[in-house]
């Protein structure tokens, strides 16, 4: 009687089974990411520059000061009944100057304000060109909206090496724990089952998700939003297997030894919480002062983000991603080590 | 390679001598020997802690001894560990099949771990869960599962099956039925060693037993020749209106024990025709009224109480 399938192949079937059949880990590998990006994306998207509220106080000319604000696209014009009213307003931050609208113009504001030097200068453009001043030096604006600038460029490529971090220290070192405290692992374990299969299992059920997961993430990305993916496609997949590796090497790391969902819980909340903060996943880890950096630059996420990054924004080939790579690897081989070596069986 | 790892004729297919095993201060096993025929089907017996899972998880491999020698079929864990578990079906006290699986899909997981074997839908049919193979393991009553833990120890067909606590938790019914399994098993000559701490379960599988308590057997041999070990192997149960005195009690003839529980004494008696007149004559003497009255032979829960003094259960 054959035994039907190989032990590895069975048991990373038995692990997709059980992922599957989980319909809350489901959500939180594949809708959680997507709904991030969606709501990151449209509160940050880029609006164009805002108008300046400036307001005018008391009367004003037929044909004046009003007239000439209002045709500016720059400023958003407020009228107060009295300049009392408009001080209030100025007071309050409401507008960034006011104007009276006499001979000679007025201006109140507070120039230690950038946005109120700013409005000095909007207005004062629009009031000299409404009192028919030509500029003597023709000029044409040239808006720049570069694809891969913008805040969801940034934030794509982060919650992606998030995404493989996350669900591959989750799934594996949850998964090792639960089939520990139900005894599982240790009846597995007086069965002929060799114990590389079923460390190897964990491994290859991940890759498969991974390997969806990525491919959902960059594809909404790029359809959604327009993400660029300016590298080639495989040194992108490459990037995501290899961080894959180094990610997977660390959820065996925290499901090698607890025993119990508390532990667990905590040990990883505890190596993934510093990481969302520090390694650039919503903002840029530079941010932080300079004796992080180095700290910050050895953390596999940082790692990972850095490299998909200048992947997919910047088009950069593996050759010159040497040293997040080897930083991964690092991770990698030194989390696989001592995993194996305390890893407890019952 | 199958044929060096059958047990030959001669050969006990588990062994073991001298077995220590301590927890800190707490010695779980003090020396403890054993021999297991093959196609026997043996019982360690004895109260919750006295060492019968620490017992025989190291029979099985999982555990180290601090001292002592273990052979089963002839080999040692540190030897031939793989062969063994190819040759051996285990299980465990308490485990818990992932929920999300089906029946089946648990089945021919574990049917995967051996080279050799029966097929799942076999193993399935065998232990009744036919019905239940596309079942997920988390909607199965607690004895459906506890028959699935055995058709997993069963799927790689093992010359030896180990089940700790096979029936503990489980409904008569549900026990019952499990017992017909294992008794199936036995009936193809194979080997069985079983823990339990109920008697009934050990005196209808078992061909022999060893009674365990604080690490050390205290009794060994078939139920039948424990109870008739005993001085006393039959119980008179009665009630009566005033109750008896203990000391008239243990005037009677051929009394060795008596306790008192829900009301009615318990005597342990070495012949009911002796026994049984002379607690009637009392009685009548004293103008007691007798309220209730039967009689049965020892089980192993009396051998249990007359070597240690205490119940099996604390129930």
């Amino acid at each position: 009687m054959s035994r039907g399938s190989h032990p590895l192949a069975a048991l990373t079937k038995a692990r997709l089974l059980e992922f599957v059949r989980e319909p809350e880990a489901l959500f939180w590998v594949f809708v959680f990411p997507m709904v991030m990006a969606l709501v990151l994306g449209f509160a940050f998207r880029d609006k164009g520059p805002e108008p300046i509220p400036v307001g005018i106080g008391g009367e004003s000319r037929p044909g004046g000061v009003g007239e000439a604000l209002s045709r500016s696209a720059a400023l958003k014009t407020l009228r107060f009944a009295s300049m009392e009213a408009g001080r209030a307003a100025l007071r309050t931050g409401k507008i960034a100057l006011l104007v009276e609208d006499r001979s000679p113009v007025v201006y109140e504001y507070d120039p230690t304000r950038p946005d109120s030097r700013l409005a000095r200068l909007e207005v004062d453009a629009a009031v000299q060109r409404g009192g028919g001043r030509v500029d003597p030096v023709p000029v044409r604006d040239e808006p720049i909206h570069e694809k891969g600038a913008r805040y969801i460029d940034f934030l794509v490529p982060g919650l992606l090496g998030l995404n493989l971090l996350s669900t591959s220290v989750w799934g594996i070192g949850f998964g090792i724990v639960n089939a520990r405290m139900k005894k599982t692992l240790k009846l597995m374990t007086a069965t002929p089952m060799r114990r590389s299969d079923y460390l190897l299992s964990h491994m290859f059920s991940r890759f498969v998700f991974l390997a969806i997961e990525s491919t959902a993430i960059v594809v909404f990305g790029v359809l959604v939003f327009g993400v660029p993916v300016r590298c080639d496609p495989a040194t992108l997949v490459f990037l995501c297997v290899f961080a894959g590796l180094s990610f997977t090497g660390l959820g065996l790391l925290c499901g090698s030894r607890v025993q119990t969902f508390e532990g667990v819980n905590g040990l990883i909340n505890a190596i993934l919480v510093p990481m969302w903060l520090l390694s650039g996943v919503f903002f840029s880890s530079e941010r932080f002062p300079k004796a992080f950096q180095p700290l910050i630059r050895a953390l596999p996420l940082t790692a990972a983000n850095d490299a998909l990054r200048a992947a997919m924004l910047e088009g950069r080939g593996l050759p010159v991603l040497l040293a997040p790579l080897a930083i991964l690897l690092a991770w990698a081989v030194a989390s696989y080590a001592i995993a194996l070596k305390i890893f407890r069986w019952q | 390679m199958e044929a060096a790892v059958s047990p030959s004729p001669a050969g006990p297919a588990i062994a073991c001598r001298g077995l220590v095993k301590r927890f800190g201060d707490v010695t779980a096993v003090d020396g403890l020997d054993l021999t297991v025929a093959p196609g026997e089907c043996f019982g360690l017996l004895g109260p919750n802690g006295a060492g019968k899972t620490t017992t025989i998880e190291i029979l099985e491999g999982l555990t180290k001894p601090d001292g002592g020698d273990v052979q089963i079929l002839g080999r040692r864990w540190g030897t031939h560990e793989w062969e063994l578990r190819e040759k051996l079906g285990i299980s465990l006290q308490e485990t818990k099949f992932s929920e999300k699986l089906t029946v089946l899909e648990t089945l021919r997981l574990f049917r995967s771990f051996y080279r050799t074997g029966r097929k799942p839908e076999e193993a399935l049919a065998d232990l009744a869960l036919e019905e239940k193979k596309n079942s997920r393991v988390g909607k199965l009553s607690g004895g459906q599962r506890q028959r699935l833990a055995v058709a997993c120890a069963l799927v790689g067909k093992p010359d030896i099956l180990f089940l700790d606590e096979p029936t503990t938790g489980l409904d008569p019914q549900s026990r019952r039925e499990l017992w017909g399994h294992i008794e199936g098993f036995r009936a193809s000559g194979r080997t069985v060693m079983l823990t339990t701490h109920y008697m009934e379960e050990a005196e209808r599988l078992c061909d022999r037993v060893a009674i365990i308590d604080h690490g050390k057997i205290i009794a060994e041999g078939t139920p039948a020749e424990l109870i008739k070990g005993l001085h006393a192997p039959h119980i008179v149960e009665f009630g009566s209106e005033p109750a008896m005195t203990e000391v008239a009690l243990r005037a009677l003839p051929g009394v060795a024990d008596c306790r008192a529980r829900g009301g009615n004494w318990f005597v342990s008696v070495a012949s009911l025709v002796d026994a049984v007149p002379a607690l009637l004559g009392v009685l009548d003497r004293t103008g007691a009224k007798l309220v209730s009255l039967s009689t049965h032979r020892a089980t192993l829960e009396d051998v249990f109480i007359a070597l240690t003094g205490r119940e099996l259960r604390d129930e």
